[in-house]
């Protein structure tokens, strides 16, 4: 039985090929048989979580917690350089520019990214906004959240700040950011689970070392990753604790 | 809290100076300046103590709005940013909440080096590590105005009540 590799669903559809060209390195580098799993929602692969059928994951920070605390996972590293951060964005038309001043029954599209979502609804605080006092709607990717803005079919929209500077120029014409996070220690990270327990500390001195090896170099390039770096027990421990904040 | 026993000798009007005495015997003289300092947007402000309250790590915004230098701050008791308005049932609830092993959250009026003030909606949870509080953190983000107002009545009628 092969270990089974997942991403979390909010990968950028550019990079997925990447994820496949890295479980071939993968494979090569330490002679295990890895097998990618990819999921087109947070919900189905938690499913999949719990069932226990996933051995390596490159996790949304949201589901750090229950991945290390519940299902004994243990972080190998980070990626470089690459917080998630959040921005709240509105049609380039609407006529409200601070966040303080946008009122309740308020329209917000966002997706199922659950890390994003968290801090979107964390920026509204400012504006006595919450779950309870204003519509929200959720789809399926960031460009139906712009299409939805573009449309003015919503007030307000949460992307990935990442997600959000991937939209074509032409797009990002037509809006205008209201808001964007600067939280700096939110980002994912690649855990490992149970059954891969004995070669976590292979795992993590190859991805530590990946980026200055030629090969392992082109393959962060396709994944859009300048490279790992090592992540402690405490560093996951400090990110779980900081998402349970929020 | 018995450890940290916060007490204001003399504080008679605003925009003075005050000697704020501390329980560890130091004493400091600062001028309270009635004077916000706005939260930084789409930020947090992050800080970490052990057990007994003492400062173990801060982030970037929580140095840049208390005004100090980390090297100040690092190894201080987190009572370095009591501000005289607020009542000390506030920091009560706080403590013995997270010794329980529970979330607390509240509204802080802070004080900063230079006397001025901020308002954060504070979060402050207990780090468990393998069954053991082993420390705190809290993550501070932007209050809104309205919740402002409320604390700040609130909080006057408190400390009123508390003498
Ligand atoms: C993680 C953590 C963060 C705290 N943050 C603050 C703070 O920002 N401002 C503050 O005045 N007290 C803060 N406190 C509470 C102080 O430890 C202290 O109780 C408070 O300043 C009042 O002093 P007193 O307990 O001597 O009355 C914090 C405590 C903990 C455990």
């Amino acid at each position: 039985m092969p270990f089974v590799l997942s991403v979390s669903p909010d990968f950028t559809p550019k990079h997925i090929a990447g994820w496949y060209v890295f479980n071939t390195w993968l494979q090569r580098q330490t002679e295990l048989a890895f097998h990618v799993e990819l999921y087109n929602s947070f919900i189905k692969q938690r499913e999949a979580i719990a069932a226990d059928e996933i051995d390596l994951i490159y996790a949304n920070p949201y589901d750090a917690a229950m991945l290390v605390r519940e299902k004994g996972f243990v972080a190998l590293a980070a990626p470089l350089n690459k917080a998630d951060e959040a921005v709240i964005v509105c049609n380039n038309n609407y006529p409200i520019d601070a966040i303080e001043n946008l009122q309740t029954d308020l329209s917000i599209v966002t997706t199922d990214d659950p890390d994003v979502h968290l801090m979107g609804m964390m920026m509204l605080e400012p504006a006595d906004l919450n779950a309870d006092n204003t519509n929200i709607q959720e789809k399926d990717s960031y460009v139906l959240v712009a299409k939805q803005l573009l449309q003015q079919k919503a007030d307000i929209g949460f992307f990935l700040k990442e997600a959000y500077y991937d939209l074509s120029a032409l797009i990002r014409d037509e809006l205008r950011v209201l808001i964007a996070s600067e939280i700096f220690v939110i980002r994912h990270i690649l855990l490992a689970g149970p059954k891969l327990q004995q070669h976590h500390q292979q795992l993590e001195s190859l991805l530590v070392n990946m980026q200055d090896n030629p090969k392992g170099a082109d393959v962060l390039k396709t994944m859009g990753l300048r490279g790992w770096e090592t992540q402690t027990q405490e560093d996951t421990e400090f990110m779980i604790d900081l998402m349970d904040t929020l | 809290m018995e450890t940290i026993d916060f007490q204001l000798i003399t504080y008679l009007e605003r925009n003075i100076d005050m000697k704020l005495h501390y329980y560890d015997g130091t004493d400091r003289v600062i001028n309270i300046i009635d004077q916000e300092e706005p939260f930084p947007d789409g930020r947090l402000i992050v800080s970490r103590t052990d057990t007994m309250g003492i400062l173990t790590h801060c982030n970037q915004s929580f140095i840049d709005m208390s005004g100090y230098t980390e090297e100040e701050l690092i190894g201080k008791n987190h009572y370095i940013l009591r501000h005289p308005d607020m009542p000390a049932a506030a920091f009560k609830g706080l403590w013995s909440t997270v010794k329980e092993g529970g979330k607390w959250d509240g509204y802080v009026k802070n004080l900063r080096k230079d006397g001025s003030y901020y308002w954060v909606h504070a979060v402050v949870i207990p780090n468990v590590r393998n069954g053991n509080i082993v420390g705190y953190t809290s993550v501070r983000r932007k209050p809104s105005r309205k919740k402002i107002n409320q604390c700040i009545s609130l909080y006057a009628e408190m400390l009123a009540e508390e003498g």
